[in-house]
Formats: structure tokens, sequence, C-alpha cells
């Protein structure tokens, strides 16, 4: 489902960031991205969510190759990726539910699917009693419920976050991390980046790749690359 | 109520201190437009009112006959740049003159017959009164065999040509600076305004907008800041025009059309501004 073949990636300013890297996520399989700051892990999930193309190789996700793509097509490719920051990125002027119906909003759902699908998903993060609130009226936990909310909005078939415990506490970790573990035995890919080391060991048994300087330099599903 | 619409009227409730903001940056640079078009379109006014005024006199000859003189006057009224011609006989002519210069009146109370000749007086259609056009008519009456002379203020016309020439270039000039001055200022209240959103659109890329959808608010937005400001320019425009009309000088208020060409402008500023301000944004990604 997403397919990195000899994938470099290098910035003018800043040099190179991937160094051949290859890889293979299937489709509802769980995966750690793990290394230090800098290691590649964001540039990783930006080729995969197309915000930017590869400077060598391939990057290949349900079908799309990246930078052969048309703009219209990385849009609705979107649809069927979550994306889940640090930062949260939630619209602060937006209540919890105006987040969530945001990203259903852009693909022309009607206003009712609207409705009963945002009482839905915020249910299924534990935030259906937080509905009108306002981000900067939540805690760190339960802002990230509501991103990760909104990015299940649209039944994605992969979900990519980008440190998504980096700003919380061991306790709203563990809860996050606990909504990630169900989405994927719902059937939903995750790519996990994160630095976290003690939680990756906590969470043996899902494949780990370690990346350092822009390379894999470890895959648990290969043993060694 | 479609999603874009929905989105843009929420903006100004969601942002209310940005919009007011934009707006009335939009509304100053429109009420400088407009205070321009006030004094162009008075400066035209009072031109074509004085055009208006241009005449050309016909002197006929003493042995004119009376029979020939209405055959030619018909003749002249024929011609198309020609709006009125009138007949003004040695008498009439006697009679103004004693009327309109007084400081002569003993000298034409002693005459024993009568110097002045008959005239014809002609007024020209609007539009047909610049120095070329007087002057080729003036020709084409000195064709006539009963006529004298004709006199049209030869130097007067020129002037009013090239003043008319001088407005209108200065009008365009001027207008045309106003204009990009203004474009500029508003095209930099709507790139603040989406400048301060740019989250907001990353956010909607993210989650898989497409470009279209993106813009579509933003440019609705951008249509009614710019209706909004050509809505406040309007009155205070109108403020200006009282002030000034009541105490300094007479003048004239804007034509309608104008009025709306001009709220119009605004509202597609408003448009051009904010879809070239979101593409940027939009590129990025």
């Amino acid at each position: 489902m997403i397919r990195f073949e000899n994938v470099s990636k290098e910035y003018p300013r800043s040099g190179l960031a991937l160094a051949d890297v290859s890889f293979h996520v299937g489709k509802g399989e769980f995966c750690f991205l793990t290394g230090h700051s800098g290691a590649g892990k964001s540039t990783v999930l930006r080729l995969i969510h197309m915000e930017e193309a590869p400077s060598a190789g391939e990057v290949r996700v349900s079908g799309y190759v990246a930078g052969r793509v048309r703009r219209r097509d990385v849009a609705i490719l979107r649809r069927k990726i979550g994306y889940v920051f640090q930062d949260f990125r939630l619209l602060p002027n937006r209540t919890a539910a105006e987040n969530v119906a945001f990203a259903l909003e852009v693909t022309g759902a009607k206003k009712a699917v609207v409705r009963t699908k945002v009482g839905r998903l915020l249910a299924r993060v534990g935030l259906a009693s937080k509905a009108e609130s306002y981000p900067g009226e939540l805690s760190g936990g339960e802002q990230q419920r509501v991103a990760v909310a909104r990015a299940l909005a649209n039944d994605p078939i992969v979900l990519l976050a980008d440190e998504p415990t980096g700003n919380l506490d061991p306790r709203a970790t563990r809860g996050i991390f606990e909504l990630f573990r169900e989405i994927n035995a719902a059937g939903t890919a995750i790519l996990f980046a994160t630095h976290d080391v003690e939680l990756v060991r906590e969470n043996g048994g899902y494949r780990v790749l370690e990346m350092e300087r822009g390379a894999v330099v470890y895959d648990s599903a290969a043993q060694t690359v | 109520m479609s999603y874009a619409l929905r989105e843009a009227l929420a903006t100004f409730r969601r942002t209310p201190l940005l919009t007011v903001l934009s707006g009335s940056m939009i509304a100053l640079s429109l009420f400088v437009i407009g205070l321009f078009g006030l004094v162009a379109y008075n400066i035209r006014t009072v031109l074509a009112d004085i055009e208006e005024r241009v005449e050309i006199v016909a002197y006929l000859r003493d042995d004119a006959g009376p029979q020939a003189v209405e055959l030619v006057r018909a003749e002249i009224a024929s011609f198309p740049e020609v709006a009125a011609v009138n007949f003004v006989s040695r008498e009439q002519a006697l009679e103004d003159a004693r009327a309109e210069l007084e400081e002569f009146r003993s000298l034409f109370a002693d005459l024993e017959s009568n110097p002045l000749p008959a005239s014809f007086e002609i007024r020209l259609r609007p539009g047909m009164q610049d120095g070329s056009e007087v002057r080729a008519v003036a020709e084409r009456l000195q064709a006539y065999d009963i006529v004298e002379d004709t006199r049209f203020g030869q130097e007067w016309v020129d002037k009013i040509f090239l003043l008319r020439r001088v407005a209108g270039v200065a009008t365009a000039v001027l207008g045309g600076a106003f204009a990009i001055v203004a474009m500029l200022i508003i095209g930099t209240a709507v790139r603040m305004a989406i400048f301060a959103r740019r989250d907001e659109i990353r956010i909607m890329q993210l989650v898989g907008a497409t470009d279209a959808f993106v813009r579509r608010p933003f440019v609705i937005e951008g249509f009614v800041t710019g209706l909004l400001g050509g809505a406040l320019a309007l009155p205070a425009t109108w403020g200006v025009y009282r002030a000034l009309s009541g105490s300094v000088i007479d003048l004239h208020w804007l034509p309608p059309v104008w009025i709306a060409v001009g709220i119009t402008a605004g509202a597609l500023l408003g448009v051009i501004a904010s879809a070239r301000a979101v593409r940027r944004h939009v590129r990025e990604l």
C-alpha cells in the first residue's frame, strides 16, 4: 500500500534528508517509525502525504506515485490518509465538532451526514461531551483526540502520526496510544513516528522501522537492513 | 446554503477585527477614488457647459433677399453637426446692440442708417463642438453667396478644446495612479487577512480539500469585503460633497452609473486580490 523504493530527498539548503530508503507498509499494518529528531521521520511522512516529491527513487501510495500525480488527485488521496501532528493543528476559533466536521465538509458531504458522523467520531475518541468546546478549553490529550477524530473522518486506509504524543504527559500518552491501537484493530494501517523509545519498548510486538541520518538502519520485519 | 458561502460569512463572525480592518482599508482607498471621481465629473460638467455655448455667427450680405435667407437657413439646419439656427434680422441686431452695449447708446441713437448686418446664430450638437468641427462648419457657411463673414471665437474654441484635452489626460493619469494605489492597498489588506488564516488553508489541504474548494470561501469573502468597502466609501464621499456643496463651491453629485461602476470595481478588486493571495498560499504546498 505504501512503497518506498530507493528514495532520496535532498533540500537545497539543509542537504540530504533521506538517503536510499526502501520499505513497504501493508494494509492494516501498525508500524513504528523511530529515530532521533532530524533522522528523517517527518520527511518520510511528508512524502507519503505527497506534500513533496522525492529527489530520486519512487514513493507509491495506494497506486499514486509522488511527483507524477495530478494536484487534484493529491487532494483525493489525502482523504484516504489521516494525519496527526505533535502540535495538534486544530483551528482555535472552531469547536471540537467544527474541527472534525471540517474534514468532512471539504469532501462535499451533506450537512446531515456530517452531523451524525461527527457525533460518532467524537464518541469514538471519548469526547462526545466536549463537542462544543474550543481547543483552548481542552487539555493536550483531549486536543489530540479531536485531531485523531478529524484524521479518521474520511475512513482513511492509513493514519500518519508525527510524534502524536510528543506534547503529552505519560497518562495522556497511554490514552492516545490505546486509541491508535483500537483504530488499528479496526483495520486502519498506522505509521507512528516517535522518538519515545520507552513507548516503543512498552508496546513490543509491532513492527519497528528505525531511522538514522536519513537512512533506515533497522526494520524489525526484515530483522536488519 | 453552500459550504463556501457559509464559511465566508462565518469569517466575519470569527475574525471581526480583521474584517473591519481590511474593509476600512478598501473603503478608504475607494473613498479617495470617489473624491477624485467627484472632481473629475464636475470638471467635465463645467467644460461641457462651456462647450454648449460654442456658437457660430454667420453675417449676411445686406442685399440678401428673404427667400434666399430662408432657403439657406433650412439648408444649414439640416447639417448633421447643427443643433439649431436662429436668424437675427438687422433691426433685431440693432436692438440687441442697444440693449447690450449701454455705453454706446448715444452712438446708436444718432445713426441715420442701420450699420449692423443680419446674421444666423448657429449652435452645434453636443460632441461636435471641438475646434476642427467648428472650423469645418464655418468654412461651409462661407461658401454661401449671401454669407459675408463668419465668427466663432476661434481662439476661445481652441482654448476650450485644449483645456478639455488637458483635463482628459489629467483625469486618466491621476485616476489611473489612484486606481493602482487603491489596488495595491486593497491587495495588501486582503493578503493580510489571508495570511492570518494560512493555518486554516494548510489544514484544509491536509484533510484533502481541492485547490478550488480552498479558494472559494476566500474569494466570496473578498467580494463581500470589497462590496462593503464600496458601500462605506459612498456615504463618506457624499458627506464631503454635501459639506463642499453647501459652502465652498456648487458641485454636481456623481451620476448613478459612476457609483455603480465604483462599487462593482471595489467588489471585483476584492475578488481578484483574494484569488491571487490564496493562490500564493495554496501553491506553497
